[in-house]
Parts: C-alpha cells; sequence; structure tokens
C-alpha cells in the first residue's frame, strides 16, 4: 500500500553506499589499526597463557580477596579451577584478553565523554539519543560493518564489543556527575576552585560509585558482546558454543557456556566490589 | 549602564546607618531576573507590578528586585525573609555563584560584577568563606580535609594547611575530630565543620545561608551563642540569612527584611520592632517575643535614690524613707562603683549600734546584678525571686540602672502598644 503512494525510502542502500564509501576512504587506517591491535590481542593472550595455570587461579583468587575479601577470592579460584578442569584454559583466557582489552579502551573512550557529559548540558543532550541507539540496536548488525574495516577476527569483535559496552559507562559517568548535590558545588565555587580542582577533588570521587557501576555493567556487556563476536571468527568461549551449535553438541555448548557464566560471575563481583570500595572511603 | 535606577516605591527604608567603620560590601540596584527579557521585567517592576503579576505577564521570575545596602566592616547584616523572598539569591549575587542581572556590587569599593573568571576566582578566596543550610560538606574527605579545603585549592602546603584547619576546629570546639569523616558526625558538629571550613581561609567576609536553620532548636541556640562569641574574637564581616525573626534579632547588628525579592525594610532590631516601615513589616513582627530582644539597658530605671559609701547609715535610712525603699544600693561615689545593696532593717540595727560606716552591713551577695545586654526575658526569673531590685553593672562594675518588677511589664506594655500577645 504504502509503496505505491511514497516510493520506499531505500535506507539500506544509502547506508551501503556511505559505508563503502568510508571503507574506501578509511579502509588503509583501519587495516593498519587492525594489524597493530591484531599484534595487542595476540600479546596480551599469548602473556595469559604464558604462566603455569595455577598461577592465573592465584592471581585471580588475589584479586578477588583484594576487593571482594574472602568469599570473593575463594569462589573466583575455584570458579577458575572448575574451568582449567573443562578444558576450556585457552578459549576462556582468549575471552577474558578481549572483554579487558575492549573495557579498557571503552572507559578510555567513555570517561571523558562521560564527564563531558556530566558537565555541558548540550553534550548531554547531544549524547543522549546516540546513547539510545546505541544500546538499542541489535548486538550482531555492529558485527556486520565491523568486518569490511577491520577483517574477520578478534579486532573486528573488538571493535563492535566497545561500541555496544561504552554506552553504560558514558551515561553513568554523566549521571554521576550531574548527581551531586548542588550545594556541593557551591561550595567547591564559593572558595574559588577552578574547574579543574572542582572535577578532580569534589565531582569525580563523589561520583566514583556511580562511575564504578557503570564500568561494571559494561564489563558485562562487554563478555556478552565477546561470546556473539564468535560468529565473525572471535574464537574464545564464543567460538566453542559456536562451534557446539553448529555440530548439534548440546553438552559441548552447555559446558562452554558454564563457563561463561563463571568468567561473569567473577569479573561481576570484582567489579561491583571495587565500587563498593570507593564509596566507603 | 545607567546612571542612577529609580528605586521601587514601596520598598521605604529607614536610614539609620551610623557613622562607623568603612563601607565592606555595597550592595547597590542589584536585580537578579531569570528570564530572557530581564528589561521587560524590571519595567514592570517599576511600574509597580509585583513578582506574581510579572510572572503571569512575562514567564519570568524576579528573584531579587532593586536591593540596596551596605554593610560596614566587622558589622553582621542579617537578611531575613520567607523562602521565596530572594535572600539566599541575593546573598548568591555577593559571590557571583548567582550572576547578578542588574546593579553593581562593591566589596571594598570594587565592582566585582565587572571581575573576569580568574579575578572572581581570586576574589573569592581571598575574601570570602560561604557556610550553608544543608552543611555542603564533602562526604569523601575527612574532617580536617574539609575544613581545609579552602587552603587546598589555594595551593597551600599540606602542613600549613592542616595546622590551620586544626586551629579552626579548636576555634568551633572540634579539637581533636579531624580524622573522623562527616557522616560520623551530628548536625550540629556538622555545621562546626562548616564554619571552621569558611573561618580556615581567614576571609574578611563570612557570608552565611540558613546556616543554623537545618539544626535543632537547642543547638540552633548554641550555635547562634558561639558565634557572637566568635565575632568578638575574629571581627569578621557578616551577611547572614535566615528565615527566623528571632535569630535575625539575636544576630543582627541590622536586619534587612526582604519580601518578594525587594527590600522593605533596612534597621536595627530596635527600629525593625518599633517602627515598622510597611504593614508587612509591621505584620511580620507582631509575634516577636519582645522580652528576647529588649535588653536590661532599655526597661531599666534610674538607680535613684543611692546610697554612697561614705554616707552612715543615718543618712542611708532618710535616703530610703524619702523615696519609699525597703532598701537601698550602694555605690562609690567617684565612679558609681557598685559596692552592694543594704536593706532598711539592717541600716535600723546598724543605727541603733551607732556605727558609723555602712560599709560592714553592705551586702554582695544579696544583689543580683545583669549586664546591660542581657535580654528581658533571663532577668524575669531574678526579679520574680528577689525581693531586691535587680542591679544592671557594667564590664567596669558601675551602677547604670535597676530593674524592678514594674519596670518590666510596664517597658513591655509600652513596647506592645496596647496589642494583645
Amino acid at each position: 500500500m504504502m509503496g505505491e503512494i511514497i516510493p520506499r525510502i531505500p535506507l539500506a542502500a544509502w547506508i551501503d553506499a556511505f559505508l563503502n564509501w568510508l571503507t574506501g576512504a578509511i579502509a588503509g587506517v583501519t587495516r593498519a589499526i587492525a594489524a597493530l591491535m591484531r599484534v595487542g590481542i595476540g600479546r596480551l593472550e599469548d602473556g595469559l597463557l604464558w604462566p603455569p595455570e595455577w598461577v592465573i587461579v592465584i592471581l585471580i583468587g588475589l584479586l578477588g580477596w583484594k576487593f571482594g575479601g574472602r568469599k570473593v577470592a575463594l569462589g573466583s579460584a575455584l570458579g577458575m579451577v572448575f574451568i582449567w578442569n573443562l578444558g576450556l584454559w585457552e578459549p576462556t583466557m582468549s575471552t577474558i584478553a578481549l572483554v579487558v582489552l575492549a573495557t579498557l579502551i571503552a572507559m578510555l573512550l567513555g570517561l571523558p565523554i562521560g564527564i563531558l557529559g556530566g558537565l555541558y548540558e548540550t553534550v548531554y543532550q547531544i549524547l543522549r539519543p546516540i546513547l539510545d541507539f546505541m544500546q538499542t540496536m541489535p548486538a550482531f548488525v555492529y558485527l556486520i560493518p565491523a568486518i569490511p574495516f577491520f577483517g574477520l577476527g578478534a579486532v573486528s569483535a573488538l571493535f563492535s564489543t566497545v561500541i555496544f559496552s561504552i554506552p553504560p559507562v558514558i551515561r553513568l559517568t554523566s549521571l554521576g556527575i550531574r548527581q551531586i548535590d548542588r550545594e556541593l558545588i557551591e561550595a567547591s565555587d564559593a572558595f574559588g576552585s577552578t574547574t579543574m580542582q572542582k572535577l578532580i577533588k569534589v565531582q569525580i570521587p563523589l561520583a566514583k560509585p556511580t562511575i564504578m557501576a557503570g564500568v561494571n555493567q559494561t564489563i558485562m556487556l562487554a563478555l556478552s558482546m565477546v561470546v556473539i563476536a564468535a560468529m565473525i571468527g572471535a574464537g574464545g568461549l564464543g567460538g566453542e558454543v559456536w562451534r557446539a551449535i553448529q555440530r548439534l553438541r548440546p553438552g559441548q555448548g552447555f559446558e562452554a557456556g558454564l563457563a561463561v557464566v563463571v568468567v561473569a560471575m567473577i569479573l561481576d563481583r570484582i567489579t561491583q566490589k571495587i565500587g563498593a570500595a570507593g564509596k566507603a572511603a | 549602564m545607567e546612571a542612577t535606577i529609580p528605586s521601587t516605591g514601596e520598598s521605604a527604608q529607614v536610614a539609620a546607618e551610623p557613622e562607623q567603620a568603612k563601607v565592606k560590601i555595597s550592595i547597590q540596584n542589584v536585580y537578579k531576573i531569570f528570564g530572557k527579557t530581564p528589561e521587560k521585567a524590571r519595567e514592570l517592576l517599576e511600574q509597580g507590578m509585583d513578582k506574581d503579576e510579572i510572572l503571569d505577564a512575562t514567564g519570568q521570575v524576579v528573584g531579587v528586585a532593586d536591593a540596596s545596602f551596605d554593610v560596614h566592616e566587622g558589622e553582621t547584616v542579617v537578611v531575613m525573609g520567607l523562602s521565596g523572598s530572594g535572600k539566599s539569591t541575593l546573598l548568591r549575587c555577593v559571590n557571583r555563584l548567582i550572576e547578578p542581572t542588574f546593579g553593581k556590587i562593591y566589596i571594598d569599593d570594587q565592582d566585582i560584577t565587572e571581575l573576569s573568571v580568574d579575578e572572581l576566582r581570586a576574589l573569592r578566596r581571598e575574601k570570602f568563606g560561604m557556610v550553608f543550610q544543608s552543611f555542603a560538606l564533602f562526604p569523601h574527605k575527612t574532617v580536617a580535609e574539609n575544613a581545609a579545603y579552602g587552603l587546598e585549592i589555594q595551593g597551600v602546603d599540606r602542613d600549613t594547611r592542616y595546622q590551620k584547619a586544626e586551629e579552626a576546629l579548636a576555634l568551633v570546639g572540634l579539637k581533636g575530630w579531624g580524622s573522623y569523616y562527616p557522616e560520623n558526625l551530628s548536625g550540629g558538629m556538622k555545621q562546626r565543620v562548616g564554619l571552621a571550613r569558611a573561618l580556615a581561609v581567614e576571609p574578611d567576609v563570612l557570608l552565611m545561608d540558613e546556616a543554623f536553620s537545618a539544626l535543632d532548636p537547642l543547638i540552633r541556640t548554641d550555635m547562634q551563642d558561639e558565634l557572637l562569641s566568635l565575632e568578638t574574637q575574629v571581627q569578621k564581616t557578616i551577611l547572614f540569612i535566615t528565615h527566623d525573626l528571632d535569630e535575625a534579632l539575636k544576630m543582627g547588628d541590622r536586619i534587612v527584611l526582604m519580601k518578594d525579592g525587594g527590600i522593605e525594610q533596612i534597621g536595627t532590631a530596635e527600629e525593625i520592632l518599633t517602627q515598622p516601615a510597611t504593614e508587612y513589616v509591621a505584620k511580620f513582627v507582631a509575634n516577636v517575643d519582645v522580652t528576647k530582644v529588649l535588653t536590661a539597658e532599655d526597661v531599666m530605671k534610674k538607680p535613684q535614690p543611692v546610697a554612697f559609701a561614705k554616707d552612715g547609715p543615718r543618712t542611708a535610712l532618710r535616703k530610703m524613707q524619702e523615696a519609699g525603699l525597703s532598701g537601698i544600693f550602694v555605690v562609690k561615689q567617684s565612679n558609681w562603683e557598685l559596692l552592694g545593696h543594704v536593706t532598711a532593717e539592717r541600716a535600723v540595727e546598724a543605727a541603733k549600734k551607732a556605727d558609723k560606716w555602712l560599709d560592714e552591713i553592705t551586702s554582695r551577695d544579696e544583689c543580683a546584678t545583669v549586664p546591660p545586654d542581657e535580654p528581658v526575658r533571663n532577668i524575669f526569673p531574678l526579679v520574680a525571686e528577689n525581693n531586691n531590685p535587680v542591679a544592671v553593672m557594667d564590664e567596669e562594675h558601675r551602677l547604670r540602672g535597676i530593674v524592678v518588677r514594674g519596670s518590666v511589664l510596664a517597658a513591655l506594655a509600652e513596647r506592645e502598644g496596647g496589642d494583645t500577645q
């Protein structure tokens, strides 16, 4: 019906044309970045795989102990031993490497953007629809354009993971800064703080619990996206799940899925406690 | 940039600024209008429209309308009004936390409305300490770090700023609390930290925004007394905002009474109470407990007659008989230093024993004394439980006057002017 009166908007064609043009224009650069990052990801994976498994188990246990206490330490260590026992150590390390890198990049980009959004109303108003768009767009869609820019594999996975997981850290950083009691900002101003002093001595410390909640969510989203990114050859635990689907092996699929759950719980508990520790200090 | 801005007709300001210390803060025809076309709102204000009418007509909110007054060095001026009267907005105009829309504000003859961002920051660091209604302590900093905040952002080195913070904390009675976090403190203690933070930077001017309004009544009274006593120690110029008339009357050397952004009256507590400039002020002060405001000085009578130290008992008795008194105050004739009180009975005994001097029968114990600035409220019980009048004695122990039961009531009746309370 619609098509008879108003011609169909060729949105898909436009987007393809735009992406084609963009690929042509910057693919050289993105491929170079991809090559560089592939080395980085490889190094990190190698680094995680180089020490004997029990060293990593103990290290993760210690991290859990530092930020979460004895219970988290014990749970984390046991979880890692469980994964080791399932024989999923290698894909787990490659998944963790991707999640860590994606989270670092997301924070590196997201924190400053979030701070700007927290400080300036205009920035916040511009950010909001973009963030809504990024979060509601089905995650798979990001995978498609990533390939022409970065090629199949871990770098494309990283790229789409960063895009998918960055909204919470931006949103909650902005929110954390905007939520600060007006009188506290006035107090800071009244004593003659510079914008930078106010930000570093008052706004960021006070927003820290909210910012850390955002970081925690970003890590969780990154993990879920890294698993999905197995479809474009990211490997890791997602790759194991993907293989199990293709060969119709539910047992294998569940094993790999359980390993993802264990990694998720460890990352969640540890980063949540970092946020709570920030609150107490 | 207009030379003069005509004042709104309704603000009748009592010109009661005694020639004293130099002007520290001068607020001149300050307006704060929240909206896009403030000129229009000002025009309407000048035509006599009020705040609500302007909101209806233009959608703009009048925060402050043509406020002008000076604060002298060392003076405490209380700006008082109900919520929405513009008092907090006006206070924030003084350090430009809120930008005044029109008008000039001078601090030490410097027009602060013209300052650049950097100059303004320097001014805030140098001249102002601010205390907030809900304390505004930084919850992530310890009490000492809070008190040292102003010095920290000035770049004062660590040792010096903690030493000064510790001194400021000691000044407000919080010695030894430096390592606690604000959440461990009671409301009163929190506001002491707020006060210490403001005092630590050694500001010329203290801006106090409803500083005690969030405190329990008893603690509030304590804090008021403490600020009054601090004032004598540190000699600050204070601009104090409150919605509580009792607090205004107690704290203020002068009071600026605001309504709907405009100033209704400026004057001392006495002037506001006894000569209200507008009906609004009169209504406002109608329910004031005058016994808190009037002092011994206001209600005392001349101590006539008195006996002098060199008088004999018979002279004293004769003076009592002539005035129909049952007792008499004894003073040194040279300087009216109060020596004590003699009752008629004891004078008769002494006369019988033929004592020559009054000294031996003069008693300091049985005469109650109060300083001239003692509120009448506190004199009531003394007058009630003493048969003898209460002596009003100044710092040099001189007898300034006496307060008898009748004089308190008479003074009150006179002030009330037939108003029932």
